[in-house]
């Protein structure tokens, strides 16, 4: 039973780290990185990890496509400002 | 030297990394076997200084020095992005419109905010008896806090939020977290010594030694570190705007 959930949550995880890979927009990106890093903390939970996991849910699937998503949103605006300006 | 030289020096050392490397995996104990040496012994030690949860007995007393350097290099990493993203000379601050939030937006937000910030909390005060601790529940706090942003504005988020006031937590924590090590050295004869503080009973919140105030340091210093680093983030994202005197 534990062996299947492990693979189960490692084919997930290939499954999710490719389509973030393909994907080229950096918010939808973000929000895929999000997403593997939940598929990465039921890898660790399975795995008998449940410290990592928290880690990794709180690090992983919110803080860091957080921070992504702010520094793209920076870099939209000071490609709009510029426009303005010309 | 040549470009052909770095290659070679390159592909010569990635050779000697990856056998090093594949000759210690050889020597692992197997996935998912019943022996575990390193686990054992952890265990056992672990269980001799009543503290329940291993894996904070390991991060805040077995290897607590890690522990140090770990949250010195959150730390550094903080100072850094604080320094990189401040306000320059040539950018100016532009206060964001108040935006709308939808509805269920707003009601979700509020709703999880308290539930997120206790949670948070929870796992930081219980991370020597369950799985989490400082860094976890920490990081799930900080976060939690920032829902405000989404739930109302920027603006209520900075109200409930001084940033210098995190800046002061922040450093404080960390300073905590050396000053329970100094004690050890001093009363112990051993930096970051457990053998100062009374055990306590087993799965109490109390157990552990100085399991419970390393732990609660890293915490608060995660969470001070996580919400600097967004405010500074967000303040670039929302508010500094470049180009002087529009």
């Amino acid at each position: 039973m534990a062996d299947v959930s492990i693979v189960v949550a490692l084919l997930l995880i290939a499954a999710a780290a490719t389509v973030a890979v393909a994907t080229r927009d950096p918010v939808r990106q973000a929000l895929v990185l999000s997403v593997m890093g939940v598929v990465l903390a039921v890898l660790f939970t399975v795995l008998q990890a449940p410290d990592v996991g928290l880690s990794q849910l709180a690090v992983g699937s919110a803080l860091t496509p957080l921070l992504l998503m702010l520094a793209v949103r920076k870099v939209r605006r000071r490609g709009q400002g510029k426009e303005r300006e010309r | 030297m040549t470009r052909r030289g770095r290659t070679w020096l390159l592909l010569a050392a990635g050779a000697g990394l990856a056998a090093l490397l594949v000759a210690a995996c050889l020597k692992l104990p197997h996935f998912g076997g019943d022996r575990h040496p390193y686990g054992d012994r952890a265990v056992r030690a672990s269980l001799a200084r009543h503290t329940a949860n291993t894996v904070s007995s390991v991060n805040f007393d077995q290897r607590a020095f890690d522990t140090l350097g770990e949250m010195t290099i959150l730390f550094a990493a903080v100072v850094g992005c604080v320094v990189l993203l401040r306000q320059t000379r040539d950018e100016h601050r532009a206060r964001p419109e108040p935006a709308e939030v939808a509805l269920p937006v707003r009601r979700y937000a509020l709703v999880v905010l308290p539930v997120a910030l206790l949670s948070g909390l929870y796992v930081v005060a219980h991370g020597q008896l369950s799985p989490g601790g400082g860094f976890q529940g920490g990081v799930v706090a900080a976060t939690a806090l920032h829902l405000l942003y989404l739930g109302a504005d920027h603006r209520a988020l900075e109200r409930v939020r001084p940033v210098g006031a995190y800046e002061v937590a922040d450093a404080l924590a960390a300073s905590a977290y050396l000053v329970t090590g100094l004690a050890g050295l001093i009363g112990a004869g051993a930096f970051l010594a457990n053998t100062l503080l009374p055990y306590g009973t087993f799965n109490t919140l109390s157990s552990g030694g100085t399991v419970p105030l390393l732990n609660a340091a890293i915490g608060m210093e995660v969470a001070c570190a996580v919400v600097v680093l967004l405010a500074h983030f967000l303040d670039q994202a929302v508010e500094i705007e470049e180009g002087s005197g529009t």
